[in-house]
């Protein structure tokens, strides 16, 4: 058994892959377990707004509540990289900013794949 | 005053009904006056596990109605005077589950039995989540695969936020992990997750492992609680589940490769 798994090595068992999948597919699960309710409405809102200035599809905008320490956080992820910008209403939204805007209840701990604009 | 465990585990088909008729004949053989309801309305089946299936005339939702007195549904064990067998309804659907119904006959078995044991129905629509909403205990029937231990994640995640003990902020239920169907020659092979990846996973206490077993199917076609089986290892497997819920210290069997003599093995037996 040890041979084949040395001559075979790309063979993992496949308990250990089922245990592997487990693990990550319910860190993400538990960590929307005990998102609260209004976070759906709250995405489409910010959506809609964001939508006037720049033309953005529903998965480039992200909404999670998350704990940093004892602090809660509310974060919001709007990829708006490549993202077209709409003509300017009213003077709003003249240049188009080149990455992101990350606003928070907690400006001090940022997602790493955030980087500030 | 009785406390009351659901068998709940989200997914179908994992072993609910089968270890709900174990646990609550093991109770009962225990010397614990013991209750088992089935909550699965429409889809009957415990009274088929538990072989009183023509001894049912009134259910579970008749005395929820009102058409019924409770003494009238409750079926007495022919095999163990401390057990009965509270029936549910073929034909009505499981709306027929009104909260404030199934707390009133709760209150009135809570008067007459140590233990009301709740079979719940799978999913985690309102039949399951009426079953759960009640309890101490919670058990936590899983299989080791990968659709068995998410969805008894999420039932774990119901019972810590919609249970009654959740919404009144009273200490949380209880919750045991009962792990069935375990075979250990697969996870030996590495084809099947083990106990501790399982623990590992769910983090809650483990009452018991049950080994997959042919005499569980040869019980339910018998209408007998595999615990009656003494030759059974599933059914020893159960009687030693009951009895660390009763809080003894009993070693884990059949997870580590047990010696087999070699009379054993030339009779073919595990």
């Amino acid at each position: 058994m040890r041979l084949l798994d040395f001559l075979f090595p790309e063979r993992r068992n496949s308990a250990g892959i089922a245990k592997d999948r487990l693990k990550i597919v319910l860190a993400h699960e538990r960590a929307s377990r005990d998102a609260p309710d209004f976070l759906p409405a709250l995405q489409k809102d910010l959506l809609d707004v964001v939508g006037r200035y720049v033309e953005i599809r529903g998965d480039m905008l992200r909404v999670n509540v998350g704990k940093s320490g004892d602090t809660s956080l509310l974060e919001i992820n709007v990829e708006i990289d490549g993202a077209k910008v709409k003509p300017a209403r009213n003077g709003a939204a003249a240049a188009a900013p080149k990455v992101v805007s990350a606003t928070r209840l907690d400006p001090g701990a940022m997602a790493p794949w955030v980087k500030p604009g | 005053m009785a406390k009351i465990i659901v068998l709940t585990s989200g997914k179908g088909g994992v072993g609910k009904t089968t270890s709900a008729a174990a646990i609550a004949a093991g109770l009962a053989l225990r010397g614990k006056r013991t209750v088992v309801i089935d909550f699965d309305v429409g889809l009957r089946n415990l009274d088929l596990i538990m072989g009183c299936e023509r001894r049912v005339v009134f259910d579970f939702i008749n005395v929820i109605n009102g058409d019924a007195k409770l003494n009238q549904a409750l079926i007495k064990d022919k095999r163990n005077d401390n057990l009965y067998i509270f029936p549910t309804s073929q034909t009505r659907d499981k709306d027929a589950l009104k909260r404030e119904g199934v707390e009133r006959v709760l209150d009135e078995l809570k008067d007459n039995f140590d233990y009301i044991v709740c079979d719940s129905p799978a999913g985690i629509e309102h039949g399951a989540i009426t079953a759960l909403y009640f309890a101490d205990s919670a058990i936590i029937v899983t299989n080791p695969e990968v659709s068995s231990v998410r969805d008894s994640d999420r039932i774990i995640g119901i019972l810590a936020s919609k249970s009654r003990r959740a919404e009144h902020n009273l200490e949380p239920v209880d919750v045991h992990l009962l792990l069935t169907r375990y075979s250990l020659e697969r996870v030996k092979k590495g084809e099947m997750l083990s106990v501790e990846d399982v623990n590992e996973i769910l983090s809650i206490p483990l009452l018991g492992v049950i080994p997959e077993s042919e005499s569980v199917l040869k019980a339910s076609n018998t209408g007998t609680p595999i615990v009656f089986d003494q030759e059974s290892l599933a059914g020893r497997a159960y009687i030693d589940a009951v009895a660390r819920f009763l809080g003894e210290q009993r070693e884990m069997r059949f997870v580590t490769p047990e010696r087999r003599s070699f009379f054993r093995a030339l009779l073919g037996r595990a």
